[in-house]
């Protein structure tokens, strides 16, 4: 008994790095610059799109610095041509305008790039791994491609912590998290700012991207990855990054096994044509949760004044 | 010239307190009112009913619904598609269960049901704000579609999942051409509408402004946030309850979860912002402008003569979409009705620029 549930927790626990993943592009825009980024699953399927086209027509390493430089000038065209202009509007009509800019990107990523699944040969072996086959009968089952998004994830994370812990720009995305007009009072260039964490978004939005298309192809439900990644970003608050890591691994691990062991429960007590739960499963935890935590996990208490 | 209220005075508390103050705003309404129910049917063909009049009506309630609970009340949602599916089955069921209940009382029946499920989802919204509300509301959207998905009683255990209304007829007077559903959709918009605006005008709407503006302000100077949070998602779910019932019965006809999906969500969403936040006539307008501009961008390949395959026209059409709707909230955040209001403040100085 116990071997089923632990193979499903590792698989689970290692989805959730990637939901992670995605959930980290979403902090990292919110924290320093207060914008709902919605079109994040969108900047995941165009960077993946691009990468995969790409590497079709020359090394991967050299299509994985090229997709570099297009998520670096897109993030200066959203900066110069949409968050320029909306200075100082109300949270909503931000969120609003990234959902735009997220049917934007899905068209122009699909009539840019094609319509159709592609794939991103990583080099990866494919086969999966067992482990501990001593201890459990059969082994334990795991996937390559999510053991390698746990490592790169991982990297990911002390990197960014490093970047905003010891570095010059790193100190200045902190102070304007805190707020807006102080740190422009004492000279830090606002667009400049969020110019760089929309480029860092990017490169989190390419990593995901390359992972998820590498586990399930590049195609057009890769944007859609994004509405998963929301509950991760609740249970976790929006404004931390360790918070996108717990949320991501809590709704993974949840998910999985919520689908193995809850679904049939449901299905036999209930009557219903097919489980398929983990849709809305993770949502529900999180609501949950938040009933409890208002501010998820790890993210700043709101305090307010009248 | 023609628009200036020069002469107009309000003599009693009744005349000051009108919807339209000014005249000639109320005879312009009553002559639209009265075009719609008379002249339109002169000439609108079955294309303009079914493709572009019934939709906008109907997606106008829905608008009017979220406008009260987002515009309103300030509380974002994001599930709108899933109060329309709870309105869509429960019309259904008892359509289906009760087979001579009167039309009105089913439509009824399906706002009464999404106004129950509305107020057990806007629970979480006495304790969670913001963006994390919307998020939540996320939760109800999923689960919802789920659970028509898959529960078999809600579709009658039809094996293909999806459901079929029969005839319609409302005392004894079929409404199956759609002339006559224009007229029946017209009328339930127009009551739903002035009701709408005469609940925002009043004390409830008072209390839903105060609690957007600042709820903690709000709460000490004596409102219920309870109450106010609470009544705004059942009075928002019954308007979109029945704009899905009004949706899956007269537009549909024939349904699946999937066409209340997240996606009609957002659909509602940008409808609102693009027409207006706290405005029943931006509703109006951003279902207008939601409808219309899909429509319009279909057609502009085959009008310039460019061809394209269906596939690059859809992708196409989501780019323009998508920067259409950046452009307008750059151009103008506060939405169509802000607009409109501007021109009649012209309009009333004109021809002089002060």
């Amino acid at each position: 008994m116990l071997g089923p549930v632990l193979e499903t927790l590792i698989g689970g626990l290692l989805t959730g790095v990637l939901y992670a993943l995605v959930a980290l592009g979403f902090v990292l825009i919110f924290k320093a610059s207060g914008v709902f980024n919605f079109a994040q699953g969108a900047m995941v399927l165009f960077a993946a799109l691009s990468l995969a086209r790409l590497s079709e027509f020359m090394p991967l390493v050299l299509a994985l610095a090229l997709s570099i430089l297009i998520m670096i000038a897109l993030a200066y065209a959203i900066e110069f041509l949409v968050l320029r202009h909306l200075v100082n509007q109300a949270g909503i009509i931000l969120f609003m305008a990234t959902l735009g800019i997220a049917y934007f990107l899905e068209g122009f990523g699909q009539t840019l790039w094609g319509s159709d699944i592609y794939k991103i040969g990583l080099g990866l072996p494919t086969e999966p791994i067992f482990i501990l086959e001593s201890v459990f009968p059969g082994g334990l089952l795991i996937d390559p491609i999510e053991l390698a998004a746990a490592t790169i994830c991982a990297l990911m994370v002390v990197a960014l912590a490093l970047f905003f812990q010891v570095t010059r720009i790193g100190r200045a995305l902190r102070a304007v998290a805190d707020d807006h007009q102080a740190a422009q009072s004492v000279g830090i260039p606002l667009d400049q700012i969020w110019l760089v964490v929309w480029a860092a978004a990017g490169l989190v939005a390419l990593v995901a991207g390359m992972m998820w298309g590498a586990k399930l192809g590049v195609q057009f439900s890769l944007s859609l990855v994004a509405l998963k990644a929301l509950p991760v970003l609740i249970l976790g608050g929006f404004t931390s990054i360790p918070g996108a890591i717990v949320g991501g691994l809590i709704v993974g691990a949840g998910e999985k096994l919520a689908e193995v062991f809850l679904a049939p429960v449901l299905i036999s007590s209930f009557d219903l044509a097919g489980g398929g739960i983990e849709n809305w499963f993770a949502y529900v935890l999180a609501l949950l949760f938040l009933l409890v935590r208002p501010q998820g996990l790890f993210g700043e208490r709101i305090i307010e004044r009248v | 010239m023609l628009y200036r209220e020069v002469g107009q005075f309000r003599t009693s508390y009744a005349a000051d307190e009108a919807i339209f103050p000014i005249a000639q705003d109320r005879w312009f309404i009553v002559l639209l009112v009265a075009f719609a129910f008379v002249g339109v049917p002169a000439f609108a063909g079955q294309y303009l009913y079914t493709e572009i009049l019934i939709p906008v009506l109907i997606l106008s309630i829905a608008a009017i619904g979220l406008n009260i609970l987002t515009g309103y009340c300030g509380q974002l949602s994001l599930g709108s598609g899933g109060f329309m599916a709870v309105g869509a089955y429960a019309a259904y069921n008892l359509a289906l269960r009760l087979p001579q209940t009167n039309i009105i009382l089913v439509f009824l029946f399906a706002g009464l049901m999404a106004m129950l499920v509305g107020i057990l989802f806007g629970l979480p919204s006495l304790r969670i704000k913001g963006f994390y509300l919307a998020v939540a509301t996320l939760a109800s959207q999923f689960f919802l579609e789920w659970a028509f998905a898959r529960v078999k009683w809600f579709t009658n255990y039809a094996p293909s999942g999806s459901v079929a209304v029969g005839r319609i007829e409302l005392f004894g007077i079929p409404i199956d051409t759609p002339g006559k559903i224009y007229v029946f959709v017209l009328a339930i918009t127009v009551v739903l509408a002035l009701a709408a605006k005469n609940l925002v005008r009043g004390r409830i709407g008072r209390m839903w402004m105060a609690i957007r503006d600042m709820d903690i302000a709000a709460e000490i100077i004596g409102i219920r946030p309870l109450n106010a949070k609470l009544s705004a998602f059942a009075v928002s779910s019954f308007y979109i309850g029945v704009a899905g019932a009004l949706w899956g019965f007269l537009r549909l006809g024939s349904w699946e979860p999937l066409a209340f999906d997240v996606n009609r969500s957002f659909q509602v969403l940008f409808m609102i912002i693009i027409g207006g936040l706290g405005t029943i006539l931006g509703s109006f307008l951003g279902a207008a402008f939601i409808v219309l501009v899909p429509i319009a961008l279909n057609q502009l390949p085959s009008w310039l003569g460019i061809p394209l395959s269906t596939a690059m026209i859809s992708h196409i059409e989501f780019m323009l979409f998508g920067a259409m709707i950046v452009l307008f909230l750059i151009v103008e955040p506060n939405g169509l009705a802000r607009l409109w209001a501007i021109i009649k403040e012209k309009l009333r100085l004109w021809p002089f620029p002060y």
